[in-house]
């Protein structure tokens, strides 16, 4: 599954049209609804997600949005009481099939939290490789090779490849977040899901990320969930703006291209929240 | 009334402004505020001395211990069994051997289910049942220990194996540390952050692998402590070993009959009317402390974080 380095075949999208494209992280959601025991936090969500481009999902606080993220890889499920159903098609295949081990999928969609989680009884090193090396590969070399590789993609090899032994946690917020995020890339994913990545940062640290985000979509298919209005216009290509229903169910208000999303939006909220009306 | 610079000429004392005091001069504020000082003064006091007479208690034991324990301390006390009163010498030999074999035993049962238990109860531990297993923990941890010896006798003393034997004491002593454990380890599994069991299970590793690479090694510490704190408990427990694993004068290393233990051994010692044994039970007394103290140093250090010596 590495064939993550042709640039020429994944030509970002141009503007305008959002479809899929089968065989590199092309996701379809289709009628997915999110529960947490009896309460509806998802309702009825179907949108087609473009491989290699980023995708932001907006919206005010508690609409759905991260809930709807953790659903694409079965993180939505960990939680107690909580569950999920529709469907998720990563490359045509239903991560919901009911032969789908929760697991593999999570190793096809990889996913970068809130606040930066580096494993604090690990090194940077072991942090990078905790994915391959917990799943049995043991050949050093390889590791070592993964490890450089996924810490140079997160922008992050220069400033660490001297303190590969210390521990994860004495890194930085920034650089602890972009350790998050070579974590995840180890793993070699297909898609790449950010859950507010930037949201504990500081401005510095939070465009480092940002410039990292443009960098990855030209191998990976990335979903970013931010409050951040402008960091959505700034690294998304497509953006889908949830709002909660009459039943306090999140769902999709309007998905659209990012630029004429954020000029020239088609739904009346959408409008109102993008421009401060409310949220 | 901006002041002058330190290198300006100073102004003329006609314009000097009269000192203002400032409105947070401790001795300007009202009563309210010096009472509020008062019973802060008189609460941080009761705090100190609180702390104070704990520590000391703890040290006057101690340092009790030391002074009437060191006369009895020689080389042949820690080699030689015990000798009959009378005969000069002798020492607690088979009661040190007794205790670090019947502990070792005890841990090697009560720890890991004492760790699987607590593992049940922090990560999958949901429903009826998880309150079940949490009630008869703490009922467990509430029993007197005699009950447990009482216990153990009943079962293993007079039917198992039918006379008194250590590996009854290493029972006895293990359904004591479970519940310490338990808890202990429980409590430390609570406090890692969800935050890196969802980092783990992100990155597709499975719940039991989430558990074992991240979740217990996060908790290392306090798991450590919960075996620690449960061990120097069982190495002091006395009444469910007269019942279980009697005591013995003679070196035995036999699991499966009578075996010395460093608690028996102070009783028989202290119970008796000879001045010289008395000693011996200050002496024993004190290599208990040593023991434990040894104990819970040996398992700090080998379990220590090695993490940058890579």
């Amino acid at each position: 599954m590495s064939n993550n380095n042709n640039d020429g075949a994944s030509a970002v999208t141009s503007a305008g049209t959002v479809h899929s494209e089968a065989g590199h992280g092309s996701l379809v959601v289709e009628d997915l609804q999110a529960w947490y025991g009896r309460f509806r936090a998802v309702a009825n969500l179907s949108l087609t997600i473009t491989p290699r481009a980023v995708t932001a999902i907006i919206g005010p606080s508690g609409c759905g949005k991260s809930t709807f993220l953790r659903c694409i890889n079965r993180m939505h499920e960990v939680a107690r009481g909580a569950r999920a159903a529709g469907k998720v098609l990563l490359d045509g295949d239903d991560v919901y099939a009911p032969d789908a081990d929760p697991v593999q999928v999570r190793r096809h969609i990889g996913m970068v939290f809130q606040k930066p989680n580096p494993f604090p009884m690990m090194s940077v090193y072991d942090n990078v490789v905790a994915g391959l090396k917990l799943a049995g590969v043991k050949n050093r070399a390889m590791l070592d090779e993964v490890a450089e590789r996924s810490l140079r993609r997160a922008a992050l090899w220069d400033e660490v490849n001297d303190k590969l032994n210390n521990s994860g946690a004495a890194l930085s917020g920034g650089q602890q977040q972009r350790l998050c995020i070579a974590r995840a890339l180890a793993m070699e994913p297909q898609v790449l899901l950010m859950d507010e990545p930037c949201s504990a940062l500081d401005p510095v640290a939070t465009s480092k990320i940002e410039d990292l985000i443009r960098e990855l979509r030209q191998n990976y298919t990335i979903v970013i969930v931010t409050h951040n209005m402008q960091q959505a216009a700034r690294v998304s290509d497509h953006t889908a703006f949830l709002l909660l229903d009459e039943d306090r169910a999140g769902r999709l208000v309007e998905y659209g291209p990012t630029s004429q999303l954020f000029t020239n939006p088609q739904d009346r909220r959408t409008e109102d929240y993008i421009t401060g009306r409310f949220g | 009334m901006s002041r002058p610079a330190a290198s300006a000429p100073p102004m003329r004392a006609a314009f000097v402004q009269p000192p203002r005091p400032s409105p947070f001069n401790r001795n300007a504020s009202s009563g309210s505020a010096r009472s509020r000082y008062l019973v802060d003064g008189v609460m941080r006091g009761l705090i100190v001395s609180a702390a104070a007479a704990g520590v000391f208690l703890l040290l006057v034991i101690l340092l009790y211990v030391v002074v009437r324990g060191l006369p009895a301390l020689n080389l042949d006390f820690f080699t030689q069994r015990p000798l009959p009163y009378g005969e000069v010498g002798g020492g607690v030999a088979p009661a040190l051997l007794g205790t670090l074999e019947m502990l070792t035993v005890a841990s090697l049962l009560g720890v890991p289910i004492g760790i699987g238990t607590a593992i049940y109860l922090s990560e999958y531990g949901r429903g009826p049942f998880a309150s079940i297993v949490r009630f008869v923990v703490d009922l467990i941890a509430g029993l007197p220990s005699i009950v447990v010896g009482v216990f153990v006798w009943a079962l293993m003393v007079r039917h198992v194996v039918g006379n008194y034997n250590g590996l009854a004491g290493s029972v006895a002593l293990a359904i004591i540390m479970i519940p310490i454990v338990t808890r202990t380890v429980e409590e430390m599994l609570r406090l890692v952050p969800d935050t890196y069991r969802e980092a783990a299970l992100g990155l597709g590793l499975p719940r039991w692998k989430t558990i074992m690479a991240v979740v217990l090694p996060t908790a290392r510490a306090g798991l450590i402590t919960g075996v620690v704190l449960s061990m120097a408990r069982a190495g002091g427990e006395t009444a469910p070993l007269l019942l279980t694993a009697l005591g013995n004068q003679f070196f035995s290393a036999d699991l499966l009959a009578p075996m010395a233990a460093l608690p028996v051994q102070i009783y028989n010692y202290a119970v008796a009317p000879y001045d010289d044994w008395h000693t011996k039970a200050w002496g024993s007394a004190l290599v208990l402390i040593l023991v434990i103290s040894l104990l819970s140093l040996a398992t700090r250090l080998s379990t220590r974080n090695t993490l940058g010596e890579r």
